[in-house]
């Protein structure tokens, strides 16, 4: 299984952007202005997500120089 | 239009297929952002023009070239030039250009479609257009525009507090309990994945 932290966010983008074409696929398929606006908000959700993740994954190669998330077993509590 | 859409899937079916089994970031950036313009020219055909906008506006043109920033910085040092040239040479740009390619084939025909029977774009029966979308956001959504409003301004504020400059002290304070220090004093530490039995998953 793969543990880049990069390669985490692209994921969660990829499960993002799939939601939002089912929503897009349903509106469209109903006639109705709804599931582009879920969409919009999941467009807004998906760009908050990845500043605050990218912001994280930074600081955390800062201090780690290393980005596999088994790297970060020390985190726990 | 039918034909459109389901070539359009099929380019965004394969290029997510290649993203997720690429190993170097960069190859798989470039099949993700080739997926997501494929997917905004399945939200053209599927009438959606408005959504198709804002997924190569901000999908395609923000986010990703936000991770492609962060990737160029994560490698920075003598290793970025090396890995440049690896980059350069070599058929990977040929699948992206492929799959890109089919989609501006398309992208072209629906266009010149539009054009010769005289409809503007984004405009047809069965086609949302921007006007309705924009009614029932700030009619019923109203409540979600403003919550969307307040969660862009908390991923701001911690956005700005997560990339702030780390003073000197507190880095040092940190790095003595780090998995760095340790390793560079030969200590105790603490592999990828040590604790786990092989057969997890």
């Amino acid at each position: 299984m793969r543990r880049d932290l990069i390669f985490i966010l692209m994921s969660v983008e990829i499960m993002l952007n799939g939601a939002g074409v089912a929503f897009v696929a349903a509106g469209s398929r109903w006639g109705q202005p709804d599931g582009q606006i879920m969409f919009l908000f999941i467009l807004a959700m998906a760009a908050s997500e990845v500043a605050v993740g990218l912001a994280l994954v930074l600081r955390l190669y800062h201090q780690h120089h290393n980005l596999d998330a088994d790297a970060f077993s020390d985190m726990r509590g | 239009m039918e034909a459109a859409f389901y070539i359009a899937g099929a380019v965004a079916i394969i290029s997510t297929v290649l993203t997720i089994t690429r190993l170097n970031a960069v190859h798989a950036l470039l099949y993700l952002v080739v997926s997501l313009l494929a997917v905004a020219v399945a939200f053209y055909t599927m009438g959606a023009p408005l959504v198709a906008a804002l997924e190569v506006i901000i999908y395609a043109g923000a986010i990703m070239v936000l991770i492609v920033l962060v990737v160029m910085m994560l490698n920075l040092g003598k290793r970025a030039i090396q890995s440049e040239r690896q980059l350069m040479q070599g058929k990977i740009w040929v699948g992206p250009s492929v799959l890109s390619a089919l989609l501006i084939v398309e992208v072209v025909y629906l266009i010149a479609r539009a054009r010769l029977s005289g409809m503007p774009l984004g405009s047809g029966s069965g086609v949302l257009a921007p006007k309705q979308v924009g009614i029932g956001l700030y009619g019923p959504y109203l409540i979600g525009v403003e919550l969307a409003s307040m969660l862009l301004l908390g991923a701001l504020v911690g956005a700005c507090h997560l990339g702030r400059p780390v003073s000197e002290k507190a880095e040092a304070r940190y790095d003595r309990n780090s998995d760095g220090s340790r390793a560079r004093s030969g200590g105790n530490l603490v592999r990828a994945g040590a604790g786990r039995s092989p057969d997890a998953p």
